[in-house]
């Protein structure tokens, strides 16, 4: 593909000179690149380098303050995203443009420029879901959908419109590995058929397996370009962060006591389209991770919520250090040292609109005696979050700043912060490295990894199966709300996961430790 | 007591009238609501429409000239909360107060030479034969044309939010504005509109209090009609078919109770006159309470586009 290009076929889009600049910050300064027809494109960087900005200046969301655009041989200014669209460029976001409230075929319809008729769009709908393996109902509520499932119904909107150039924004970071080469399928039938893909991911491996070309940016410059293919994800990492690239280390784990005891944990499923928990057993030791994997919606963050207290489990189910917590709450769970980071950073884990401050109280009131009969102690809170905020690298101008105002990645760093940081017994995390770009995913692992070596027992939900191979001890997998049985993540090959993924259950009560 | 003097036929067809003044404002603040604007300026832009409505009515002796000019002047009130809330990011809250304060004022104003004047009469509606028939007569064939509009207007709220492209985008907006942003939707401009519509809306409902069931003109007039028209919105879960329901209910108690006074119905006046408030709220409590259709995720929230 990379051979004579410039002589045989004609650029679909060439970039020259973009410049954007916010107040204070220059987001992209001489931005130069060309996309071929039927090539996958990989633009890489860190977060904050300026990926997002330059995408939104192609979907006509942002306009350059400098530089030209061309697509296919014409000037390319779209004034605003319907523009681009009707241009041939569509785009699936990193933060999902969805309507709550609205049905899976609304949402579609709303992100198209002439939909057809409701009833001939939900049979479109299911023959393109169903012709790339992503399966969806169009009459569902997309608010009961779940993270994997919502990123379906961006990607099968953009599908829909025949686009000749589809930027993906993170596209696979909710996807299970099967549904990735399903996904990577699709993608490669599209580029056959001569569409180009702009494709944005902090997956290294990924960007290896798929593109053919890649553009790296480094704080709003183009810093390199290569052939990801012939480099390793290594290599990669480092030509975006400009640095060498600290990889998590960890100690031989040696079993503790048992710290936490789940015995026949089930129960039903808190929303018409959740996932029932059924007869979940578990012995977690000090100093243990546990990764469980497994495709999104499957009961991860019903698990969770039983285990941070948010849903109350019947007696003598959950028992922590000897304790029964069945019927506790989340604060009284915290005080006796069962801390949880949920996977929704904004809503779940942090308040969008209050300071990092005041969300470092709401959950570290208990354990960090940030409280003195009833009245705050803004002191202590100030230390606290400057701790954090110290200590988990997290960028921003003060502790005063909206949690909102934060980006993925560093946002992130501060929830997974924020409760490592109380010293919990037993730390339960739902998707750790989500949307986070290499540097701070590395670091978010180390730190858990030396949280597990401190004596505490970590239980890591992920869907980014190479992320739990890293850092567990013991793996298992989710699947319809059952937990297949724990197995030593060393030495475990992909076709066993795939079953443990899959459902093969193991209906046996789980072993202490192995 | 003398219950017998209450005649059932001409009791629904009286409480049609009276509550077709809260169901106009209510469905048009249910269309500003699901854009996601809260505009608490219902009652201010009610009593604009009813004494612009009175004041034009009065002077070109056309009631439908006067509808038609409260329906503009609603919609040119609601349009200065739509500057200041959508444009300059003000508080939806404290300006929808303040638009109905300055609409109380305003119309004292304009009202004042009008006091005591008698309206121009709105002709109801007399279709041969129907409109003599025996109970559907009175009930469905004979009213002004006004009560019609309001019905059709919630068939068309209905049909359009649920059926059409428009009604989609209106709701999307409502729903999370930085998402419709995103996809290219002008969000200012939707709403705008919408806080148009239901300024418009609110103007005939004050109008035909001041044109038809009143009428004349008194400061103060409209007396917190406004107000139970923005609780119907919030108790029918922002459903057209339940505002209808809402704003029948508020007006069928409201006439009722008249009725039962004038009976001497031996409870206290008092009682009887906070019955229609206290029934039609506790009735669309209960309906409310059963599904968890919300309110549209973005009301109230002011949005700036950024990025």
């Amino acid at each position: 593909m990379t051979e004579n290009e410039s002589t045989e076929r004609s650029a679909l889009l060439t970039l020259d000179g973009l410049r954007k600049a916010y107040p204070g910050v220059v987001a992209n300064d001489d931005v130069s690149f060309t996309v071929w027809p039927g090539e996958v494109h990989a633009l890489l960087g860190e977060n904050g380098a300026g990926k997002s900005t330059l995408v939104k200046m192609i979907y006509g969301l942002v306009k350059p303050d400098r530089g030209i655009m061309v697509l296919e041989g014409k000037a390319f200014t779209p004034a605003n995203p319907a523009a681009a669209r009707s241009a041939g460029v569509a785009m699936v976001f990193q933060h999902f443009s969805l309507f709550d409230a609205l049905n899976v075929a609304e949402n579609i319809a709303l992100g198209m420029d002439n939909p057809p008729a409701q009833r001939e769009l939900a049979t479109r709908i299911s023959e393109v879901s169903e012709a790339y393996g992503l399966p969806l109902d169009p009459a569902r509520i997309v608010g009961d959908l779940s993270a994997g499932e919502r990123q379906r119904v961006e990607i099968i909107r953009c599908l829909l419109q025949d686009p000749r150039l589809l930027i993906m924004d993170e596209p696979t970071s909710v996807l299970t590995p099967q549904e990735v080469e399903i996904l990577f399928h699709t993608l490669r039938k599209l580029t056959a058929e001569g569409t180009a893909i702009l494709y944005i991911s902090h997956k290294l491996e990924e960007i290896r397996a798929l593109c053919e070309d890649a553009t790296i940016l480094r704080l709003g410059k183009v810093v390199d370009t290569c052939d990801p293919r012939e480099k390793s994800a290594r290599e990669l990492a480092e030509m975006m962060v400009g640095e060498s690239l600290h990889i998590p280390t960890r100690e031989e784990f040696k079993p503790g006591q048992v710290v936490l005891a789940i015995e026949g944990l089930s129960l039903p499923s808190p929303s018409s389209f959740g996932t029932a928990l059924r007869d979940i057993s578990l012995k977690l030791s000090a100093g243990e991770v546990l990764g469980i994997g497994g495709v999104a919606g499957n009961g991860q963050d019903e698990f969770l919520s039983a285990l941070s207290g948010e849903v109350l489990a019947l007696p003598g189910v959950i028992t922590l250090n000897g304790k029964d917590v069945g019927l506790l709450g989340p604060n009284p769970r915290r005080a006796l040292g069962l801390l949880a980071a949920p996977e929704e950073r904004l809503g779940h884990a942090a308040a969008p609109d209050m300071s990092l401050l005041e969300n470092a109280l709401l959950t570290g009131a208990v354990r960090e005696n940030l409280t003195s009969r009833g009245f705050l102690k803004w002191g202590r809170v100030k230390d606290f979050t400057e701790k954090i905020i110290d200590e988990f690298d997290v960028r921003t101008p003060g502790p005063e700043n909206a949690a909102r105002s934060l980006s993925g990645g560093n946002l992130q760093k501060f929830v997974i912060g924020r409760e490592i940081l109380q010293r919990p017994d037993v730390l339960v995390v739902n998707q750790p490295t989500w949307g986070v770009d290499a540097s701070a995913a590395a670091a978010i692992r180390q730190a858990l990894l030396d949280l597990a070596a401190g004596g505490a027992a970590v239980i890591v939900i992920s869907q980014d199966l190479d992320e739990l191979l890293e850092i567990s001890d013991r793996f298992t997998a989710l699947n319809e709300g059952r937990l297949a049985k724990p197995r030593p993540a060393q030495g475990l090959s992909v076709e066993e996961i795939g079953l443990m993924m899959g459902g093969a259950h193991d209906m046996h009560e789980a072993e202490v430790n192995t | 007591m003398d219950l017998s003097s209450i005649n059932p036929i001409l009791l629904i067809a009286s409480l049609m009238v009276a509550a077709t003044p809260i169901l106009l404002a209510a469905i048009g603040e249910m269309v500003v609501e699901k854009a996601g604007v809260l505009n608490l300026g219902v009652e201010g832009m009610m009593i604009t429409g009813a004494v612009v409505g009175f004041a034009i009515g009065v002077n070109t002796g056309s009631p439908a000239l006067g509808f038609i000019a409260a329906a503009l002047g609603g919609a040119a009130v609601s349009m200065l909360f739509g500057v200041l809330t959508q444009y300059l990011l003000s508080n939806q809250v404290a300006t929808g107060l303040g638009l109905t304060l300055f609409g109380l004022g305003l119309s004292a104003l304009i009202g004042k030479p009008y006091e005591g004047m008698k309206s121009p009469v709105l002709q109801k509606l007399d279709i041969p034969v129907l409109s003599d028939l025996p109970v559907v007569g009175p009930i469905l064939f004979g009213h002004d044309p006004v009560v019609y509009l309001s019905l059709i207007l919630v068939v068309l709220v209905w049909y359009g939010l649920k059926f059409s492209r428009a009604g989609l985008i209106l709701r999307a907006v409502g729903e999370n504005h930085e998402a419709a942003h995103a996809l290219g939707y002008k969000v200012i401009r939707v709403r705008l509109m919408a806080i148009a519509f239901g300024g418009a809306c609110a103007g005939l409902g004050g109008a035909y209090i001041s044109l038809v069931r009143v009428p004349q003109w008194v400061e103060g007039l409209t007396a917190g009609a406004g107000w139970i028209a923005l609780a119907i919105v919030v108790f029918a879960s922002w459903r057209p078919w339940r505002v209808l329901l809402g704003a029948y209910l508020f007006g069928g108690v409201s006439v009722l109770q008249l009725n039962l006074q004038a009976a001497g119905l031996a409870i206290p006046v008092e009682y009887l006159s906070m019955s229609p408030y206290v029934i039609t709220i506790v009735v669309l409590v209960f309906i409310s309470a059963r599904g968890q259709h919300g309110a549209p995720g973005s009301l109230g929230r002011s949005f700036h586009a950024s990025g």
